[in-house]
Parts: structure tokens; C-alpha cells; sequence
């Protein structure tokens, strides 16, 4: 069962999005992810639902797919709905039981949050399903590398996150190991409160560190047998190269962050309370 | 002939540290040692654990210095701290531990980790990438992630990985002491094709004697000393001698040997089966 959990969530598949430099993509995310909060009026939600379904339809990515993505978070969701519900009390009273009461504001803004907040995730899923850990490391070294000149380690930084992936799932394998090992001389993993189930995690996590320094000495070695020496003097396997569609694509999400915030600020709509 | 790796009165020692990190004293790993490989050839170090195979091994391509002494790699010396990259770069080296030594998170990136760290252009790094791979016969795999590959496959990448380098020199230190007995074949076929066909000079640490019946010279060491040097026959006659330094001698010259301790007309230092089957066939 350990071995389900997945990180780094790639959906392989051959569409335009998956196709893109992971730098477009990386900036195009944070960009929508600010849009989101730049507008309040309805039209915008409406021209943000549309931009978001073009993107998933363009990523041949199944909808049912990104929304199992949801699962973790929607306890997060409901609580946020919950207070923005029955805490912010403007305008009409809509319905009123005990002593609690969901006005026409308060509905309106949780209906709003809760919009944004899925919409946040899918956005910013939508980029980890189309972009390889590889893709996404060299994407953050590339548009971090101006902190260099700060003497922030990037390309140190970038190596470690790869190699972190690189590990994980051996490392993920080996706890199942070390469990097995473990539960066969008598550990009891499963019984008593949690208190006792932390300590019984102990000598799971001693063998597992113990393996895990040995592993990074090994790789220490044969990185530095490879001739490893840092960023300095490397060249690149794949490097990251702009192509028209980038430009494209760079163009089009300038467009849409104007327009949506444009929309969103300055075309009244109303339907009903929102 | 220029001689790829020379080492002179080389001697290695381990500070001994109590629990406090002080040192209390000093371990020899490697004694005095001579050795002399010219280049193309075929070397294998058989020794059993602890004998001091793998501190020798990481003397080649500079990953430890000498205590005393000198190790020449292709006219470097190891100790010089300018030739460094050079050293290591004219030595590949193979570990034990598939898992360990393999950095990229697929195949092909994997083996351009070397060439991109020696500065090689793009458009080389692929050419060289692709070479290594078909050298190996992994390029099938290529964009595999390493998780998936067998330990046997995952030696062939490590392979790749360092003849992508291009050294003049590969050092594998027990490359197949991790793997089923399929997947060493496999590792072992591989070394024996590049060693036909890139003409590189192989240096094979091992302690399984099986593998070392095609060297063109066989160093055995115990406890840091080089013991036996020879051609493999040369070393095989001498069971009595192997066993005492802990080796396991294969079955086929265990058997040569008893028979003819036992008075049958047999030579000595027969290294495989048919030898074995064509010499007592020849007996009247």
C-alpha cells in the first residue's frame, strides 16, 4: 500500500500543454493563480471557468482524473465554506435556524471561495499532470538562476529536489522492507493509541536513516567518480529552449490575465444574489 | 607501451577512531603495493572481503590519495589535485550498488550525467549518449525510468553511464556482487564486448573466481598485500594457496585437482568444464 503514494503526479500524454516549456508553464500558473483573486464580479468566474476548461480539453488530461486530485483537500474546502456561510453577515437574512443564520453576503462569498479554491488546485494540478518532476526541477533552476548572482545555491538547490525524486521511490520500497522485517520478529505496527504507534514507528525510522546516509555516501562517491563538480562548467542534455508555441502560449495568458481581471472588474452582471 | 596505471610502494591508511572521534591508531589497508597495467588489457583483483580490493579500486580514479607512495593513471599522478578531473575522468568506475550510483531519473539522462558535467556540448552529449547505450544494449530503455530495470539492467546503464566519459579506463568495483546469477552474465557479456570492441583497459575487482578466467592477469590480494600474480592458469593451479586466502576456487578446478592429487594424468589450472571433459577423455 505504500508504494500507491504517488509523487509528482504526471499524466503522460502527447498534447500541446504537455509540449510546452515547464518555465511558460510554471510562470503561466502563478499568474493564474494571482488572476484569481483580481476580479469580484461574476462575469470573471465565467471567463476563468471557460479559460480553465479549454486548457483541460487542450491536455487530454480525463477531467474524472483531476478531480480525484480534489480528494485531499476538500476537508480544507468544506470548513472554509462552512465559516464564510454562517460568520459573515451582510445584507439579508436568507434563512435563519437557532442561533444560526446564512446571510445573502455570506452565502455569496462562500459560493465564491469555494469556486476559487478548486479552481486554484485544478490550475495548478493541471501543470504537475502535464510536466515531468525533470521538467519542473529544470524550469525552477532556469527561472531562479537570476539568485544566483545573490549567492542563493540554485543549481544546488535543483540538483537536490531531482535527486529527492530520483530516491523516493527506493526509499518508499525500503520502508516497506524494513516494515516486513520488522513485523515479522513481533513489532506491533497497527494496535494502541497514538502515542504508542509513534514509538512503535522507531525502529522503522533508525534502519531507514541508517540506509538512507549510506545510500547519499554511495551517491556522494559515484556523483564525484562522474566528475561532478557543481554548476560551474556544465553543459545541459536537454536544455530549455523557447519555440514559437511558447511564445504563443506566453501571449495568450498575458491576454487572459488582462481580459479576465478586465471582465471580472468592470462588466456588472448580476444573476440573483452573486 | 605506455602503461595505464602504475603504482609505486602504494600505501593507504585508515585513522582508527574511538567513540569520541579521537584517533587512536591506524589501519593498513594497502601494504607495499606494486602493480603494473598496461593499456588494453584485461585485469582482475580477486581478493575476499576486507582484503583491500575496493580501497585499491578507489585509488585509481582518485576518490582516495595514497598515504605513501604514488599511483600513475595514464601518466597522472592521483595525488596531484590539478589532474584531478583529468584522473577521473581518463578512470571510470562502476560500483557495487546499482541503485546508488545512478542519478538521473531516466535511462538516457542518467548517461548524460558524466559528459555534462565534463562541459560536452549538446548536440555531442546525445551522439555520445546514444553510443554508450547501444554499446551496452540498453538503448531500448532509454527513456525508462531506472526504477524499473532489473539489477542487471541497471549495471549495463551504470556502464553506459561512464563510457559516455570516454576514459581510456574502466575500473568496476564487484559489479555483480548484488545480482542473481542472470544478471551478472548479463553485466559480465557486457564488459567482455566493450573490452573487444572500445579497446578500453578493464580493471574488474571481484571475489567470484568465475569471472576472472579471462583476464589476461589475475592480482589475488589479502590483507592489503598483492599475494598471487599471474595469468589465470597460472593462479589456478594453485588451489591449496587460493584456499587459504578465502577464495572460492569453481568446482570444475576443485575437481581437476583432487584427481590429480589423486594420481590421474591431468594439468593443472583447468579453468572451464570442456578442458576439464577433454582431458580425461584424453586419459588411456
Amino acid at each position: 500500500m505504500i508504494r500507491d503514494i504517488t509523487i509528482g503526479q504526471y499524466y503522460p500524454a502527447k498534447s500541446v500543454l504537455h509540449r510546452l516549456d515547464p518555465r511558460v508553464k510554471l510562470v503561466a500558473t502563478v499568474l493564474y493563480l494571482i488572476s484569481l483573486f483580481m476580479f469580484k464580479n461574476i462575469t470573471g468566474y465565467f471567463a476563468a471557468t471557460v479559460f480553465l476548461l479549454t486548457l483541460i480539453r487542450i491536455s487530454k488530461v480525463p477531467l474524472k482524473y483531476i478531480l480525484r486530485g480534489m480528494k485531499p483537500i476538500i476537508m480544507l474546502l468544506m470548513i472554509t465554506l462552512l465559516f464564510n456561510l454562517f460568520l459573515i453577515k451582510e445584507g439579508e437574512v436568507l434563512v435563519s435556524v437557532w442561533i444560526l443564520s446564512i446571510t445573502e453576503g455570506g452565502l455569496r462569498n462562500a459560493v465564491l471561495m469555494g469556486v476559487r479554491l478548486i479552481y486554484l488546485i485544478t490550475g495548478s494540478s493541471l501543470m504537475t499532470f502535464t510536466t515531468t518532476p525533470n521538467e519542473l526541477t529544470d524550469g525552477i533552476e532556469s527561472l531562479l538562476k537570476p539568485l544566483g548572482r545573490i549567492h542563493v545555491p540554485v543549481h544546488e538547490i535543483a540538483m537536490m529536489m531531482s535527486i529527492a525524486l530520483r530516491f523516493i521511490p527506493i526509499l518508499l520500497e525500503e520502508t516497506d522492507k524494513i516494515m516486513k522485517a520488522q513485523i515479522a520478529r513481533g513489532a506491533d505496527l497497527e494496535s494502541g493509541n497514538i502515542l504508542q504507534k509513534a514509538k512503535s514507528m522507531i525502529p522503522i525510522l533508525v534502519p531507514l536513516f541508517v540506509s538512507a546516509f549510506r545510500r547519499a555516501n554511495d551517491l556522494a562517491m559515484a556523483m564525484e567518480a562522474r566528475c561532478y563538480r557543481g554548476g560551474e562548467g556544465r553543459t545541459k542534455m536537454k536544455p530549455l529552449r523557447y519555440t514559437g508555441a511558447d511564445r504563443a502560449a506566453y501571449v495568450i495568458v498575458l491576454l487572459y490575465v488582462t481580459g479576465v481581471i478586465l471582465i471580472g472588474r468592470y462588466v456588472p452582471f448580476r444573476i440573483w444574489i452573486f | 607501451m605506455q602503461r595505464m596505471v602504475q603504482t609505486e610502494d602504494l600505501i593507504f591508511e585508515y585513522a582508527k577512531r574511538d567513540e569520541e572521534g579521537n584517533v587512536i591508531g591506524s589501519y593498513r589497508a594497502i601494504d607495499q603495493v606494486n602493480l603494473k597495467i598496461e593499456e588494453g588489457q584485461f585485469i582482475a583483483v580477486l581478493g575476499h572481503n576486507g582484503s583491500g580490493k575496493s580501497t585499491l579500486a578507489k585509488h585509481l580514479n582518485a576518490i582516495l590519495v595514497p598515504t605513501e607512495g604514488t599511483v600513475w593513471v595514464d601518466g597522472r599522478n592521483t595525488s596531484d589535485g590539478k589532474e584531478l578531473w583529468n584522473v577521473r575522468q581518463t578512470a571510470g568506475m562502476v560500483f557495487q550498488n546499482p541503485d546508488n550510483q545512478i542519478i538521473g531519473t531516466v535511462v538516457e539522462e542518467d548517461v548524460g550525467f558524466g559528459p555534462e558535467n565534463l562541459g560536452v556540448p549538446t548536440d555531442d552529449i546525445w551522439k555520445r549518449v546514444e553510443e554508450s547505450l547501444r554499446a551496452v544494449g540498453m538503448l531500448s530503455y532509454r527513456h525508462h525510468s531506472p526504477n524499473k530495470l532489473s539489477g542487471g539492467q541497471k549495471q549495463r546503464v551504470a556502464i553506459a553511464g561512464v563510457i559516455a566519459m570516454r576514459p581510456k579506463c574502466i575500473v568496476l568495483d564487484e559489479p555483480t556482487a548484488m545480482l542473481d546469477p542472470n544478471g551478472r552474465k548479463e553485466v559480465l557479456r557486457t564488459v567482455e564486448e566493450l573490452r573487444k570492441q572500445e579497446k578500453v583497459t578493464v580493471i574488474l575487482i571481484t571475489h567470484y573466481m568465475e569471472e576472472v578466467i579471462d583476464a589476461d592477469r589475475v592480482f589475488v590480494m589479502d590483507h592489503g598485500h598483492v599475494v598471487m600474480e599471474g595469468t589465470p592458469r597460472e593462479i589456478f593451479s594453485q588451489v591449496d594457496r587460493l584456499k587459504e586466502y578465502r577464495l572460492d576456487v569453481p568446482q570444475v578446478t576443485i575437481l581437476a585437482d583432487e584427481l590429480r592429487k589423486r594420481g590421474l594424468d591431468i594439468p593443472a589450472g583447468i579453468l572451464r568444464k570442456e578442458e576439464l571433459v577433454e582431458a580425461i577423455c584424453q586419459l588411456k
